[in-house]
């Protein structure tokens, strides 16, 4: 924040970088791409619609509050279109279309710019907002539609996580395989895995998010599910697959503003979201886990943050001052 | 006249330049739990402000009696004797509304409101000028509750005024039980969220900002308790040496 000073002073060293907010949220569009096409595979055209009007209605909130609130215009940063094309793959494709606008808004307004606009959010917009919606229109929230079924007339499925792994197939009707392709009930991103991992892959390749995040969230599940699951790779692979926890590792988890500084901090936060996520996906009554997990770890991270501030080079160490203090 | 005015001053600054829900932040438990519907608000407006009033009256009339060593548990003694009767009065004219305020109409006891204009106000001032200031702020309590329950129940339930009916049953009106405005087969349906705890910090904030727009617009600086009604004044180090503590600064600086 340079708060309109002509000279800024800082400490060395100074890096110039190309990067830039807008270049990383256009990597950020072009990395949920796989699964926005996927989806539309999956669940139809609407699915576009819903996109569209998510988008739009982030953009759109963005523009009039940053107008309303007389700061400077953030809208050409990419952010907004973001947060909203993020909220449309959290969003099952038969959502009402003032729902889907009504979630935007909340997302921008509500959780981004009443703290300040881009960087200060306390929370994952999209995430919040998906919170918000969910515990407002349960009904609408839970409609979740067969894959492929509009072709033929769209008919009604449970997701995966619903129902017992050992049931998957019997009562679904969906294998593995199934679910790594993304032919399964769900929200309109998180069903296809090929998708996600290849923009995952893209993000990670383009050094816009460090593995740490992912792989401690996704490890920590995959550990605890092994252990639940008493050693059978199948139900680890449901529960990585199931659910939103690719989409929220790679794209929900790794938002800048809401995760910690350092690799350590990544570290702890990715293991917490994993740990939260797991123990509500094997106690819980309900299905909603990664969701919650990310945001309960958001709120915490600002503890994370300064219990893993580094030690400046040549201080003394932390251990010698307590002995010291204890003699 | 000057006496005129300053009680008119009294009762005035409850409303919003001292509104103790939204600019001193006082009594904020009661205020996120049972604004959900608006006569639900006004309920618990109108009886905390009965006791506030009548606490006052009487804190006030007591105050050069009552050693200041045991004023707390004293002002205690005089709230919940207040709260007990008008907890005996709703149960026995409005028990729909007793139900649904629950435990929270009991615990005016500790609202820190009542508390608070206690210590502040009555303690040290006269019994008039207590029981108008027991007035406005009570009725800038009852405002600032029935402002988040319009807001909560409008979005959340999709309806105004429902069970409107238990409060209108006592001045004899019966028929109207409040209207709906999102049916069940509407094209959208009330956002649920408005009527849990998240929906009520959400309103709450939201209104807070409001309340301190409009004091600003009218030029008002920022509402803060000040030292008169710290409770650690006397003990305080830095009163005796002219400094602000801490809390006071933060409230200066915006």
């Amino acid at each position: 924040m340079v708060n309109g000073k002509k000279l800024v002073v800082s400490a060395s060293p100074h890096l110039r970088s190309a990067q830039t907010t807008t270049k990383i949220m256009l990597d950020v569009v072009i990395a949920l791409i796989p699964a926005l096409i996927a989806a539309i595979f999956i669940f139809g055209p609407r699915v576009l619609c819903v996109a569209a009007v998510s988008i739009g209605s982030a953009v759109l909130a963005e523009y009039i509050s940053r107008k309303v609130m007389k700061r400077h215009q953030t809208i050409g940063d990419m952010s907004a279109v973001v947060t909203g094309l993020i909220l449309a793959l959290n969003l099952p494709s038969t959502i009402p279309y003032w729902i889907a606008a009504l979630g935007s808004v909340v997302a921008i307004v509500v959780v981004k710019q009443f703290f300040g606009g881009i960087g200060q959010n306390f929370a994952n917009p999209a995430i919040t907002a998906r919170i918000v919606l969910l515990l407002s229109f349960g009904a609408q929230m839970g409609n979740w539609v067969a894959p492929l079924s509009w072709k033929t007339g769209i008919t009604t499925t449970a997701t995966p996580l619903a129902v017992e792994y050992s049931k998957l197939e019997s009562e679904l009707g969906v294998s593995l395989v199934d679910m790594f392709l993304g032919l399964r009930g769900g929200c309109l991103g998180e069903t296809c895995a090929l998708a996600l991992i290849l923009g995952g892959i893209y993000l990670l390749a383009k050094k816009v998010i460090s593995p740490a995040i992912p792989a401690a969230f996704i490890g920590t599940v995959a550990l605890i599910m092994l252990i639940a699951g008493k050693g059978d790779l199948g139900f680890v692979a449901y529960h990585v697959m199931g659910g939103g926890l690719l989409l929220g590792a790679f794209f929900m988890a790794t938002d800048y503003s809401t995760c910690p500084i350092n690799v350590k901090g990544k570290i702890i936060f990715g293991i917490g979201c994993g740990v939260i996520t797991s123990l509500i996906r094997l106690f819980a009554s309900m299905t909603e886990a990664v969701s919650f997990a990310i945001l309960i770890m958001n709120l915490v991270v600002p503890f994370i943050d300064r219990a893993t501030t580094p030690k400046p080079f040549g201080t003394p160490k932390k251990e010698k001052k307590s002995k010291e203090a204890a003699n | 006249m000057a006496e005129k005015k300053s009680l008119r001053k009294e009762f005035t600054k409850g409303l919003i330049r001292e509104n103790p829900v939204m600019r001193l932040v006082l009594g904020t438990c009661p205020t996120l739990a049972v604004t959900t519907s608006i006569v639900n608000a006004l309920g618990m407006g109108i009886s905390a402000m009965i006791v506030l009033i009548c606490s006052n009256i009487v804190i006030s009339a007591l105050r050069k009696i009552i050693p200041s060593k045991v004023r707390i548990p004293a002002y205690i003694v005089i709230i919940a004797s207040f709260v007990t009767i008008v907890q005996m009065i709703v149960k026995a004219f409005v028990p729909a509304l007793d139900q649904s305020l629950g435990v929270f109409l009991p615990l005016i006891v500790v609202n820190c409101i009542i508390l608070g204009r206690a210590e502040a106000f009555a303690g040290k001032n006269g019994v008039i000028a207590s029981a108008v200031d027991g007035l406005g702020m009570g009725i800038g309590f009852t405002i600032a509750l029935c402002c988040m329950g319009a807001v909560r129940e409008i979005i959340g339930a999709g309806t105004i005024l429902s069970g409107a009916e238990s409060l209108l049953s006592i001045a004899g009106i019966t028929g109207f039980d409040g209207i709906t405005l999102i049916g069940e087969n509407s094209a959208i349906s009330p956002m649920t969220i408005f009527i849990l705890a998240p929906g009520g910090f959400f309103t709450f904030g939201i209104l807070m900002a409001c309340a301190n727009r409009i004091a600003e617009s009218k030029g008002k600086p920022k509402a803060e308790l000040g030292c008169a009604a710290c409770p650690m004044a006397k003990n305080c180090a830095l009163l005796a040496k002219g400094e602000a503590c801490e809390e006071k600064k933060e409230g200066t600086e915006v």
